[in-house]
């Protein structure tokens, strides 16, 4: 399988997910081939444009790990909680099948099915592959897919085969043993704990042999990479070449999440997370050589609904034992659903390239000289600037200049957590909010309240309801349009001074 | 001579189906292991296979209640940050039984 080669990240006007909350951009899955884009077109977690119409579930069976990351903590579980490795039930391999088809009987969105941990599915390949046994059976119209951190996989390769799982993430963070040392204190290898150097140089080479293996049988691959500044921040573009070359077809770099309270190494010993401009910088770098994938939400283990929402409260073991299922009748509908979808999300892409001729924002003569802006949108989905400013838990995050508009990332106003006095540090809903919008100069939404309104001035960010129920793309470049006719786009040190 | 599995363990499973032995079983509140059947693992591998895969520090002791991977020795952490992060943990659990 080769990767098609794709130009370095240009800010687009044209392409981009016209219709959609996430902003798809031309450096992203539009450069996949067609087989390949046939295979993930439903899949949410891998393509930006069905992730708002396909829903998918994490199983949480596989409780053990062979290994031990600096930014884990297997003690730490807390319902409150959205990240990988948190999950709130463990389910054995029978409770994991019924709920998957509760679930599926009851969201007819879900399309995907994937075991993620608490720990490494391969570090349990029983409870793992029972649970792919059953469902292929019971549920052979969804899609089943695995995530692990390499160690065991050459020696499952054979057998995820045999299960039709069409798609696999490792967890590859480095290629080189000098940076894996730091972040790996140790793994368990044919029986013995294993430290330092050699740990890292058996997990690597066994993360390397298994992409290679999975690729040989056609299964698709994507890397994820946690991005920790200071050491593995500047391998990772490397990494981003390696994996392409070796056939990964999608790649999706991570903030390190490194809270002190979650009792990690990392949290423990002050090393920070990635700011946003840090992260994006480096998704762009890596751009250049792999598809990178930019609307990863960092799910818990035991997520379940569309990306960015978690419906597990509707589907606990107590809930599920109670719901009348009929299966076959929930595969029609799902399969018809699946259809509609599809349908329009082909025109969506036919309108899309119809759209690739649209003319840049501002004339060319004037772009030189303007400065991009950051703004972010408050949306519920759809492709529009739909939601109260209040009821926002997470943002997109955009920025437009002369060239287009692209989207950047979103943000979470929670930053993973939404517990009560217990766990906070006692700092306002809105003050968290306004945090998490730093850098954007102005932020789009249906609707916004006095009080907030006047806090986000101060802070230097304009509120802006002008543009409720637009497509978002339309909405901040109309924005930008005004900001360059009121000359606030126009390069000056007092501005950049400003900005900074 | 048997090892212990204590009530740090956080029932990952991953120890269960290493023991030679299948002195390890589920229970509740932890896993536990059945002293009869354990030999620590001598004449079957170099080290017990249970404290070898456990990630938590001080989950398995032996017969004198030492653990076999003692405090840091596994995460790496300093032991004035894991006694920080202790305390703070105690103080939490205090706030929330409060009324």
């Amino acid at each position: 399988m080769e990767l098609p080669v794709l130009t370095p990240a240009q800010p687009v006007a044209k392409g981009g997910c016209s219709a959609s909350s996430c902003g798809t951009s031309n450096d992203q899955m539009s450069g996949l081939p067609e087989h390949i884009l046939k295979k993930v077109q439903d899949h949410p977690c891998y393509s930006e444009d069905a992730h708002h119409y396909f829903a998918r579930m994490h199983v949480a069976v596989a409780p053990a790990c062979n290994i031990q990351c600096h930014y884990c903590n297997r003690k730490y579980d807390c319902a409150n909680e959205s990240r990988p490795g948190v999950v709130s039930e463990l389910l054995t391999p029978e409770q994991a099948v019924k709920k998957t088809i509760a679930v599926a009987a009851n969201i007819p969105q879900m399309s995907v099915l994937g075991i993620a941990g608490p720990g490494d599915p391969l570090a349990n390949p029983e409870r793992t592959f029972e649970t792919f046994r059953m469902l292929s059976e019971q549920a052979p119209d969804i899609k089943l897919c695995v995530s692990t951190n390499g160690l065991s996989l050459p020696d499952c390769v054979d057998e995820l085969a045999k299960h039709n799982i069409d798609h696999v993430t490792i967890t590859i963070n480095c290629v080189d043993p000098a940076v894996g040392e730091k972040i790996y204190p140790w793994i368990f290898w044919q029986n013995r704990r294993i430290k330092g150097r050699e740990a890292a140089e058996i997990l690597t080479e066994r993360q390397q042999l298994g992409l290679s293996m999975l690729i040989e049988r056609g299964i698709l691959v994507k890397v994820n990479s946690v991005m920790i500044p200071g050491v593995n921040d500047e391998h990772l573009a490397e990494v981003s070449k390696v994996v392409k070359s070796k056939g990964a077809f999608l790649h999706n770099v991570m903030p390190l999440i490194s809270e002190p309270e979650h009792g990690t190494f990392y949290g423990l010993t002050g090393q920070r997370g990635p700011t946003q401009d840090e992260l994006n910088d480096l998704q762009d770098a890596c751009s250049g050589d792999m598809n990178m994938m930019r609307h990863c939400r960092q799910c818990r283990a035991d997520a379940v609904g569309l990306l960015g929402e978690d419906r597990g409260e509707e589907f606990t073991l107590d809930k599920i034992e109670n719901m009348e299922i009929d299966y076959a009748a929930a595969m029609v509908r799902r399969a018809e659903l699946r259809a509609d979808v599809l349908n329009e999300l082909e025109s969506k892409r036919a309108a899309k390239a119809a759209k690739q001729q649209v003319s840049n924002l501002v004339s060319l003569e004037a772009a030189a000289a303007l400065r991009p802006v950051k703004m972010a949108v408050a949306t519920a989905g759809g492709g529009v600037v739909n939601q109260h400013f209040g009821h926002a838990k997470e943002f997109l995050v955009y920025e437009a200049s002369a060239q287009g508009v692209r989207f950047l990332s979103h943000r979470k106003t929670d930053l993973y957590c939404e517990g009560g006095s217990s766990c906070g540090d006692g700092e306002s809903v809105l003050g968290r909010t306004i945090k998490a919008l730093e850098g954007c100069e102005v932020v789009l939404c249906s609707k916004i309240g006095f009080e907030p309104w006047g806090l986000l001035e101060a802070a230097g960010i304009q509120p802006n309801g002008e543009h409720a129920m637009e497509p978002i793309e339309d909405a901040i470049a109309a924005v930008y349009a005004e900001m360059q006719a009121a000359g606030k786009l126009v390069v000056q040190p007092s501005v950049w001074l400003k900005t900074a | 001579m048997a090892l212990i599995i204590n009530e740090l363990c956080v029932n990952c499973f991953a120890c269960e189906p290493l023991c030679p032995n299948k002195a390890i079983y589920q229970a509740k509140p932890h896993f536990l292991i059945n002293p009869d059947l354990c030999t620590e693992c001598l004449g079957d591998h170099d080290a017990p296979q249970c404290a070898e895969i456990c990630p938590i520090e001080c989950a398995i002791e032996d017969e004198y209640g030492e653990p076999l991977n003692p405090p840091g020795s596994l995460t790496g952490i300093p032991l004035q940050a894991l006694q920080a992060l202790h305390e703070q943990s105690m103080l939490n659990q205090a706030a929330v039984l409060q009324p």
